[in-house]
């Protein structure tokens, strides 16, 4: 286990170094220049002289190898270079606001994994009932609906009950209780759709383990279909779920970018559009490195429960 | 299922089921598939359907001015500048449609390209080709959108915004070429592969006449879902601010900037648009879905 463990802990760094260069190399065809949107937003005629002036002191004047050079070597120092925008390290802006969007994250894992098995595996067990189909429609609803409809949705509703949601994020640590009071509502909005993804899938992983002769000789041993089911059905089916948990908690960052603007949560997805909009290349490409690690970082996870739960694996490779 | 009829389904040749079987055994993909013939209708014929012309202005009927109430002259009341939202929806249906087909269709058909040449030379240029889509497949389809309309410029060709079809297709692309590769894997080890090549035929000629050919199946029903998907990325977007722009009716613009004054005063300005775009997603993912029951049910996406 150990050994397979490193072997694939190796493994993530040159899809790291990959991922690197190509995000530097996309992010340098960018039209539009952020200088000029800069000096031109902060009002005035805006000579040539000095749109050049500033930059050459952002260094966007440098030639591209040494641009290349300074960025690659500042990676592995945790340096990601300055947001050309507000001109602090891209590294902070991060870090200063991805503890929400992971907050956020987990909690609607939580939310998707708690609601998704017990539907997943009923819809499964029922198959071809009324049961399943009511599952499978509003399963399907999920992925057909969009988040952030749903989250301004729910916000109507909030305020139809008269209560004003809390403005401002309260830290988890301050007063857990008004925080949650705050998360819950996008963690629903975002978690639908996990929730649907993931029970569709247990659904039908369950439906295939169910099909294969190991689970007709369990029964013809006369196992309890409760023992069947959880022990020989789940476990397997488990495999490709747990892949998909991964997946979409890898993903979740796509619909935090939608909803984090309806629930106007400062957290990466809004620092993300915000940093669009303004063409601040420095802090796309951080953010973009951000999203690209944490995948990686996702998959390893998945990759290591996947040879804990599964010794052929770990015999294979 | 008997072994007997699981035979008789094997042996059955796909060409010999007609549509009315399919109707039969997936009465759920049958709706999906009225909606969406619905909805194209009402899409090309919208200058008959709708009531408005949806750039028209209705003092009434704006919230702003504490109107705008859904009514029997506004069926689903008025945007805030009084523009009729009944009318909005059926032009956005062009907006949606036109943009969730084109960018699916290119996203397919790049993929399929992809797939099939990775396929059929195999060795580096596979493994190559592999390793991008990979890369690719590692950032949520939302951020790789994203990523793209900040590197095309804004680019409208006859009424339809080509940067965010690329978009779009961009992020389904390697979907796309994963699946088909997997498929056309099996195709090159078959003789008539091996056949085309004898005759010296060229590489371009057995990809494009003998490979891609046989993967319509796969294709169709993954251009079928991302129809359904280009059109939730496309109300997303535009919902962003970076899709589509005003006065284009368009389903995610139609939400965007709804700020919080209108949760309460004028609810129906929130709630059809989302309506319409989940209808759209939905009817295009039970006909995506029941399609790959019907034609393919171990296809994995």
């Amino acid at each position: 286990m150990l050994k397979y463990a490193l072997k694939r802990i190796l493994l993530m760094f040159p899809t790291l170094i990959a991922v690197a260069v190509i995000v530097f190399l996309v992010l340098r065809v960018v039209p539009g220049d952020i200088v000029e949107l800069k000096l031109t937003a902060e009002g005035g005629e805006v000579t040539l002289e000095q749109i050049e002036e500033e930059k050459t002191r952002l260094g966007l004047n440098d030639p591209m190898h040494i641009q290349f050079y300074k960025y690659m070597t500042g990676i592995p120092r945790g340096d990601l270079g300055i947001s050309l925008w507000t001109e602090r390290p891209v590294a902070d802006e991060i870090s200063a606001r991805i503890g929400l969007s992971f907050e956020l994250a987990i909690l609607s894992t939580i939310l998707a994994v708690l609601i998704a098995f017990p539907l997943g595996t009923l819809s499964a067990l029922f198959r071809g009932t009324g049961l399943d189909y009511v599952i499978r429609i509003i399963t399907i609803g999920g992925i057909a609906v969009p988040s952030f409809w749903l989250g301004m949705l729910l916000i109507m509703l909030v305020l139809s009950f008269g209560k004003l949601p809390p403005l401002g994020t309260v830290s988890l640590f301050v007063d857990p209780l008004t925080n949650f009071n705050q998360m819950i509502w996008p963690a629903i909005s975002v978690g639908y759709r996990y929730t649907s993804v993931v029970a569709r899938i247990l659904r039908s992983s369950i439906l295939e383990v169910l099909s294969e002769d190991y689970i007709r000789t369990a029964r013809a041993k006369g196992l309890f279909e409760r023992v069947v089911i959880v022990k020989h059905g789940m476990r397997n089916a488990l495999l490709p779920t747990i892949t998909v948990i991964g997946l979409e908690f890898a993903f979740l960052l796509g619909g935090l970018v939608v909803t984090e603007s309806v629930f106007n949560l400062n957290g990466i997805g809004k620092l993300f559009i915000d940093s669009v909009v303004r063409n601040d290349l420095n802090l796309l490409q951080g953010l973009v490195l951000t999203v690209a690690t944490s995948f990686v970082f996702v998959n390893l996870i998945v990759d290591l429960c996947y040879a804990a739960l599964d010794p052929r694996i770990r015999y294979q490779s | 299922m008997s072994t007997e009829s699981s035979i008789s389904l094997t042996l059955k040749q796909p060409s010999k089921r007609t549509f009315l079987d399919f109707i039969k055994q997936q009465p759920l993909g049958f709706i999906g598939l009225v909606l969406i013939v619905i909805m194209f209708t009402c899409a090309i014929f919208a200058p008959q359907v709708a009531p408005y012309n949806p750039e028209d202005i209705d003092f009434e009927a704006s919230p702003a001015l504490g109107g705008g109430e859904p009514s029997w002259e506004h069926l689903l009341g008025g945007d805030a500048f009084g523009r009729d939202i009944l009318s909005r929806l059926i032009y956005g249906a062009r907006t949606a449609l036109s943009i969730g087909f084109f960018s699916a269709m290119l996203g397919c058909t790049l993929g399929a390209i992809i797939g099939t040449t990775s396929a059929y030379f195999g060795g580096k240029v596979d493994l190559i080709i592999q390793r991008l889509i990979d890369l690719m497949l590692s950032f949520p389809i939302v951020v790789l959108a994203i990523v793209v309309i900040a590197i095309f410029p804004k680019t409208v060709v006859a009424g339809i915004d080509v940067n965010v079809i690329i978009a779009i297709a961009i992020p389904f692309t390697p979907k796309v070429a994963r699946v088909i590769r997997a498929q056309a894997l099996t195709l090159v080890t078959l003789p008539y592969i091996d056949a085309a090549k004898a005759a010296g035929f060229s590489s371009k000629r057995i990809i494009f006449r003998h490979l891609i050919p046989n993967v319509s199946a796969p294709f169709l029903i993954m251009l079928t879902a991302f129809i359904g998907q280009a059109i939730l990325l496309e109300a997303s977007l535009s919902y962003l601010g970076l899709g589509v722009v005003e006065p284009t009716p368009s389903w995610g613009l139609m939400l965007s900037g709804v700020n919080s004054d209108y949760y309460r005063t004028a609810p129906w300005m929130i709630i059809y648009p989302g309506v319409a775009v989940s209808i759209a997603v939905f009817s295009f993912n039970l006909l995506g879905d029941s399609l790959r029951d019907w034609l393919d049910p171990k296809l994995k996406l």
